[in-house]
């Protein structure tokens, strides 16, 4: 067995400040990824600085926008009525992010700073504008996400630097989100492929649109898109991220600027697809060829896309049906 | 480097000397010698170390001992009650005939427990979800699912 000490500041302070001090030491927080490291022996601390029992690092505040500390857990976030409503990417993807036993322990905060490109929580924290709060030795300051993410397994973080907390604006009415996972099996998994989307409407006659059943029928994509066309709603807002098609989980910013200030149609939603696909830089790997993967994107972009749309449309529905997105 | 720390295991108040490098898993196993729960991967992919600290199932494999104070830890030895009699969970695993090996039982169990602590009439994608990450390898899902539905059911 390794032999390590096991540091357990309980605030954030005492966290930095053991960290300037002590030798080849490394922060811990649900310990599902370090934990493994060490074990596969990828990782030789000896010292680990648990963040697991600091208070300041453990909330969920929704007073304004959504706000919630780096060691809050999968299962936490999960649970939470207002983000499943609000912030559905997120949920979508905490919901499916390993087993309950890995969820109840692992955090947001761990998850990101991974960074793996297959990071669940990326996705849709790329779509959602989150911004991540760090402290360090050299004082606080905050990252936008999508320049947290520099490559496979690095980050933005200097030196001695922690992730504190996470802040999404309030987005209002009218927006929707949603995460698909491409996986080959339902749990336990990571995905070949995942893509979230956040998309704002503006909506004419307040929120009510004719076809709105048609989401819970087992209607193609196409035609239910055939039908919105008619209702003419516009995109006020659109926002796309990919992962696991590059070395860092990344925005498809071409894509949004296609959906920018037009109307949903089949076509539309078709070009966002294929715009997104060229964005990518898939390469072959264990889970999946590029080729699969590219061809994949055009297919989930949509997908994402309506499962948005829907929530939008119909809030208080479960979607339906699963399976389809 | 020892340090002395206190937790609840099975109801009961225990106090003794961990090292910082442990895990939950091998303070259970090997200086406790409760082997009930089982070390199957090692990585939190099994499930096989499953016990529930405070209300939720988690993996001991990866969980640091150092963490375990002032928690409420259940293993599998803490379902049976005082007289010998088996927890509803266990004689519904037995009387479906969800146990073949043996080895991931203790497991599927205390994923069964957690989720039936919370939530005494789960749905059957509930229960699916619970034990997700717990991994039979003789193939017995459906009656492991039967017999969690039977033990929620028992209530």
């Amino acid at each position: 067995m390794n032999r390590y000490d096991y540091h357990q500041p309980g605030t954030i302070e005492e966290a930095v400040g053991l960290m300037a001090i002590l030798d080849d030491a490394k922060y811990i927080a649900g310990g599902t990824d370090v934990m493994v490291l060490i074990r596969q022996k990828k990782l030789k601390p000896k010292n680990l600085i648990s963040l697991r029992n600091i208070k300041d690092l453990v909330y969920i505040d929704t007073a304004k926008g959504l706000r919630f500390g780096a060691a809050t857990t999968h299962s936490a976030i999960d649970n939470h009525d207002i983000i499943r409503r609000n912030y559905s990417a997120l949920t979508d993807a905490t919901s499916h992010l390993g087993s309950l036993q890995i969820r109840n322990v692992a955090t947001i905060g761990g998850n990101i700073c991974n960074a793996a490109p297959s990071a669940d929580t990326a996705c849709p924290l790329l779509v959602l504008d989150a911004v991540v709060s760090v402290v360090g030795p050299k004082g606080a300051r905050d990252i936008a996400v999508d320049d947290f993410f520099q490559g496979p397994g690095k980050t933005a973080l200097a030196h001695g630097e922690l992730v504190k907390g996470l802040s999404i604006p309030s987005f209002g009415e009218n927006t929707g989100s949603a995460y698909i996972k491409h996986t080959r099996r339902q749990a336990m998994d990571l995905p070949i492929l995942g893509v979230a989307t956040r998309i704002t409407l503006s909506m004419k006659n307040g929120a009510e649109v004719r076809c709105r059943d048609m989401f819970c029928t087992i209607d193609s994509i196409s035609n239910i898109l055939a039908k919105l066309k008619e209702e003419e709603l516009k995109i006020d807002e659109a926002r796309i991220a990919m992962g696991v098609v590059a070395p860092r989980p990344m925005r498809a910013k071409k894509a949004e600027a296609v959906l920018t200030g037009k109307v949903v149609s089949p076509e539309l939603f078709e070009e966002a697809g294929n715009v997104a696909a060229s964005e990518a830089q898939p390469r072959d790997s264990i889970r999946g060829e590029a080729w699969y993967r590219s061809e994949m994107i055009k297919v989930l972009v949509k997908r994402a896309l309506i499962k948005s749309m829907d929530r939008i449309i119909r809030p208080d529905e479960a979607i339906y049906p699963e399976r389809l997105w | 480097m020892k340090r002395e720390i206190g937790f609840t295991l099975n109801g009961e108040a225990v106090r003794l000397e961990v090292e910082d490098q442990w895990t939950l898993l091998y303070l259970l196993r090997e200086v406790l010698e409760m082997t009930g729960t089982k070390e199957g991967c090692g990585y939190g992919e099994c499930g096989a170390c499953t016990v529930i600290i405070d209300g939720k199932a988690i993996n001991s494999c990866l969980y640091p001992a150092m963490e375990a104070e002032g928690r409420a830890i259940t293993t599998i030895e803490g379902l049976v009650s005082k007289d010998g009699e088996l927890h509803p969970l266990q004689t519904a695993f037995i009387n479906e005939g969800a146990v073949q090996c043996g080895f991931c039982t203790p497991g599927m169990i205390m994923s069964a427990k957690a989720l039936l602590d919370a939530n005494d009439k789960p749905t059957e994608e509930e229960i699916k979800d619970a034990v997700a990450g717990n991994l039979c390898r003789c193939t017995g899902y459906v009656k492991i699912i039967d017999a969690i539905k039977s033990a929620a059911g028992g209530r």
